[in-house]
């Protein structure tokens, strides 16, 4: 016990900073999936051919070692934050984009009908059909990329990225278990916190009515 | 209004969905498309607000190309209704109804009012604006889905078998209530169905068609009267050949004139005096001016006459009643229907005049079955 809190007096200030620097990686590059995956996985429902074969990519790009990745973008973008922050990127959308088209595609196509037949826009039915009626299905696509973000973006101090990973390295590098800790528990209770946020947010965005209807059925 | 002119959809691989259609439609008309599943009847219908584009040919509203127009622009000025309803689950009723007028950027308060006001010529409440759909009856949604394409007073309505999926007796109730409705706002209306019953019932005019062609267009009558052919009349079914006599036309026709009444100031023992005197078990109740209040039969005074005394104390006063001119075939399809054993004939002010039976019903098939050289003589 007193280990810790000697620990916590020594690097509290530093671990706060580093919890931080984490977070803002990981958001950051779930902000920007969000923003591509989204958009892309609506457009993809009105090419439904295409569609397979975009995620078909993307399935093949998710499998590729997140090391890999990460190295591969040194030549190219030099260390630091950004790279970082590209590279979870690329992991945030496949989640994303899959389940925005799961949701959207699996609208029921009467209710399209009824959009388009009431004389609805393109992006009327986007915005008054499809959005509303996918978004727990899209919602729950964000979470499970966000959560997975923040444990990968562990690695983002190996290429300079900083945040809780520098712990970790430093741990193992220097062989202090007390360092991996620090690392690692303050990852998980991230995760989880952040899973129990988004869990409350998706109750917020989703419509009142489907609430209802899925407590009535 | 609505003019077809040599009108073709034709699908990759040549299949004819609708070949050559030529058809005018007035204003105010109720024209129902009905044919076998495939026969292009919905194609037909879909290609009027371009959710199918006919491969040749024109479609004229109002004397303006459709093809002209911008789809979106063109869709918000005709309403539509489908089997499935399509209300949004995670709108309210008042949002579902006012949906096309808010994409017409109407304000808000003018969007409410608006609901509040078409909610009330299908009898239902207010409170029904703030549900959302899954807390509705099916027959009550579809109501909503009609209302949703009647809000911006869109003076061509499509409907493409609206009723199908609602059981009988909500169907039926749906489709008188539907009549009315289009009657009293004189909308032009294009109703696609597969049921023959229910295009007798509402349509001005039937459109029958067969492979993309139409077979034959005239009003329920006509057809009934005089199929173009062989196909028409085994489509009707021969059963409503018996519906078709035309020397038998309203109610008033084939009603006995003199059912047995009783007035609401009489006593229960005189009322089953009564009952048994005439050898009936129902009496219709009404009061000294001959307005019909309602029934009682022998069930009834069998449970009450030990509390109540008197007949207005336990007539029963929902009562299904026809108006005079009500066409026989409508009334015979409700008795048959709904296996009731009579219904009595009103005039409008709701004074009785008279009374279906099924005894009445053994009239008309005998006069069909026996009475057909006499009509021919007639004739």
């Amino acid at each position: 016990m007193d280990t810790v809190l000697q620990f916590f007096s020594t690097n509290g200030d530093e671990m706060l900073y580093k919890t931080w620097e984490h977070l803002y990686i990981s958001l950051i590059a779930a902000i920007l999936g969000i923003l591509i995956a989204v958009p892309l996985g609506i457009a993809l429902t009105r090419f439904p051919k295409g569609a397979g074969f975009v995620m078909g990519v993307l399935g093949v790009i998710q499998t590729f070692p997140s090391f890999a990745i990460l190295a591969f973008f040194i030549p190219l973008l030099g260390v630091g934050k950004t790279p970082a922050i590209i590279a979870l990127f690329f992991y945030s959308v496949l989640p994303i984009l899959r389940n925005t088209y799961t949701g959207v595609s699996g609208i029921q196509k009467s209710l399209i009908e009824s959009g388009r037949g009431m004389g609805m826009t393109g992006w009327e039915r986007i915005r008054y059909v499809e959005v509303p009626l996918a978004i727990p299905v899209i919602m729950a696509g964000i979470r499970l990329s966000i959560v997975y973000l923040i444990g990968w973006a562990t690695l983002a101090s190996f290429i300079g990225g900083g945040g809780l990973g520098d712990y970790i390295f430093s741990g193992l590098n220097l062989y202090q278990p007390e360092f991996i800790i620090a690392g690692a528990v303050p990852v998980t209770v991230l995760a989880l916190l952040t899973d129990l946020l988004l869990g409350k947010v998706e109750g917020w965005v989703t419509p009142k009515g489907m609430k209802k209807m899925r407590e009535a059925a | 209004m609505l003019k077809f002119d040599h009108v073709s959809k034709i699908y990759k691989g040549g299949k004819r969905a609708v070949d050559d259609l030529n058809l005018e439609i007035a204003k105010g008309e109720f024209i129902c498309f009905i044919g076998p599943s495939g026969c292009g009847k919905t194609t037909t219908m879909k290609m009027i607000n371009r959710l199918i584009e006919p491969t040749n040919g024109s479609i004229y509203i109002n004397g303006e190309n459709i093809m002209e127009k911008d789809p979106v622009q063109l869709r918000r000025k005709i309403g539509y209704v489908i089997q499935q309803i399509g209300l949004f689950p995670h709108m309210t009723i008042q949002e579902n109804i006012s949906l096309v007028l808010k994409l017409l950027k109407w304000p808000e308060e003018k969007r409410h009012a608006r609901a509040r006001e078409l909610l009330t010529l299908v009898d239902m409440t207010p409170d029904y604006l703030e549900k959302y759909p899954h807390e509705l009856s099916g027959g009550q949604q579809q109501r909503i889905g009609v209302l949703r394409a009647l809000a911006a007073d869109q003076p061509l309505i499509l409907m493409d078998e609206p009723f199908g999926a609602l059981d009988p007796i909500t169907r039926d109730s749906l489709q008188e209530e539907f009549k009315k409705l289009q009657k009293k706002l004189d909308k032009t209306i294009v109703f696609v169905t597969h049921d023959m019953d229910e295009a007798i019932k509402l349509a001005d005019r039937i459109v029958i068609m067969r492979d993309g062609q139409l077979v034959q267009c005239d009003s329920p009558d006509e057809i009934l009267r005089n199929p173009a052919n062989e196909f028409v009349e085994e489509f009707i079914g021969k059963d409503r050949l018996l519906q078709a006599r035309p020397n038998i036309q309203t109610v008033e026709q084939i009603m006995n004139p003199k059912p047995i009444t009783i007035t609401g100031e009489r006593t229960l023992s005189e009322a089953i005096q009564l009952m048994k005197q005439q050898r009936v078990d129902t009496l219709l109740v009404v009061d000294e001016a001959g307005v019909l209040q309602g029934f009682i039969d022998v069930e009834i005074i069998d449970q009450k006459r030990k509390k109540e005394n008197l007949v207005k104390d336990v007539v029963e006063t929902t009562i299904f009643t026809v108006e005079k001119d009500t066409l026989v075939r409508d009334t015979v399809r409700k008795i048959l229907k709904r296996g009731m054993k009579y219904v009595p004939v009103v005039d409008q002010r709701h004074h009785l005049v008279g009374i279906v039976t099924r005894a009445s019903l053994v009239d008309i098939v005998y006069d069909s079955i026996w009475g057909e050289d006499e009509v021919t003589n007639i004739g």
